[in-house]
């Protein structure tokens, strides 16, 4: 298997198209064959950084990248940023807004959610300008 | 337990998704806080909600859940009736409380 890279739009409070990205995301490596276990942490993770992108930003996008030994996904959007990520990491923290809590999201879990679920996890954010979440899964032991 | 038979044998209402009646479910999971559910609800489960909007959808797929049930008679958005259609989740709706379909679900024979 070659490498491969795909890019996903993700549009700010557009709360009807939330979930689309992570679901191609899932078909898709459904369609490769990869393991159904993998697939299913892999598409909670990216559903949780896709909400986010949502909730909390101006809009960015998620691009899956599948090589024969990982499978990453980086999560960027343009926006405010996470002032104190050990805080956000924390559950049952939440900054969404009230229309975002009144349809369940919000919950405090997004972050924890991903992190519990990736193999390896990195958020990097920056005031103002906004986050970049990488989460990465191991397709062979060590990789 | 197929979705079909349980939902015949508790009497809840098929609002969309026939085509996935004859999935295998498994458990029950009720919760109305999206991301709680993505940590939570087991693949083959049904989910109780009250949430109607179209992410409930989303949700359930991503989890493979066996389907969505919405409980007190709630109405659910044509929209999200549409992507149950498309991605094949049935939507159940019933008059019980979540409390007294839990009940009925164990009596049921779903423990």
């Amino acid at each position: 298997m070659e490498q491969m890279k795909y890019t996903f739009n993700v549009e700010k409070d557009d709360f009807v198209l939330a979930g689309q990205a992570s679901s191609n995301i899932k078909k898709l490596l459904r369609q490769l064959g990869i393991d159904s276990g993998i697939i299913r942490r892999l598409a909670i993770a990216t559903y949780e950084a896709e909400i986010n992108i949502v909730i909390h930003s101006l809009g960015g996008c998620i691009e899956l990248e599948i090589d024969p030994s990982y499978i990453r996904v980086i999560a960027a959007d343009r926006g405010p940023g996470i002032e104190d990520i050990d805080l956000a990491m924390q559950e049952g923290y939440s900054t969404a807004t009230d229309k975002a809590r009144e349809m369940g999201f919000g919950a405090g879990m997004g972050l924890p959610n991903m992190k519990r679920n990736s193999d390896r996890f990195y958020v990097r954010s920056e005031k103002g300008k906004g986050t970049v979440i990488t989460i990465e899964m191991a397709l062979k032991a060590g990789a | 337990m197929l979705i079909r038979d349980v939902s015949e044998k508790i009497g809840l209402r098929v609002l969309a998704g026939n085509v996935g009646l004859d999935k295998e479910l498994t458990g029950l999971y009720i919760c109305d806080l999206l991301s709680w559910v993505m940590a939570h609800a087991g693949k083959g489960d049904a989910w109780i909600t009250v949430q109607t909007h179209s992410n409930v959808i989303a949700v359930a797929v991503l989890l493979e859940l066996a389907c969505v049930i919405v409980p007190e008679g709630i109405e659910v958005e044509e929209e999200t009736l549409q992507k149950a259609e498309v991605e094949g989740i049935p939507i159940l709706q019933s008059s019980m409380s979540a409390y007294a379909l839990a009940k009925a679900f164990c009596k049921a024979g779903i423990e």
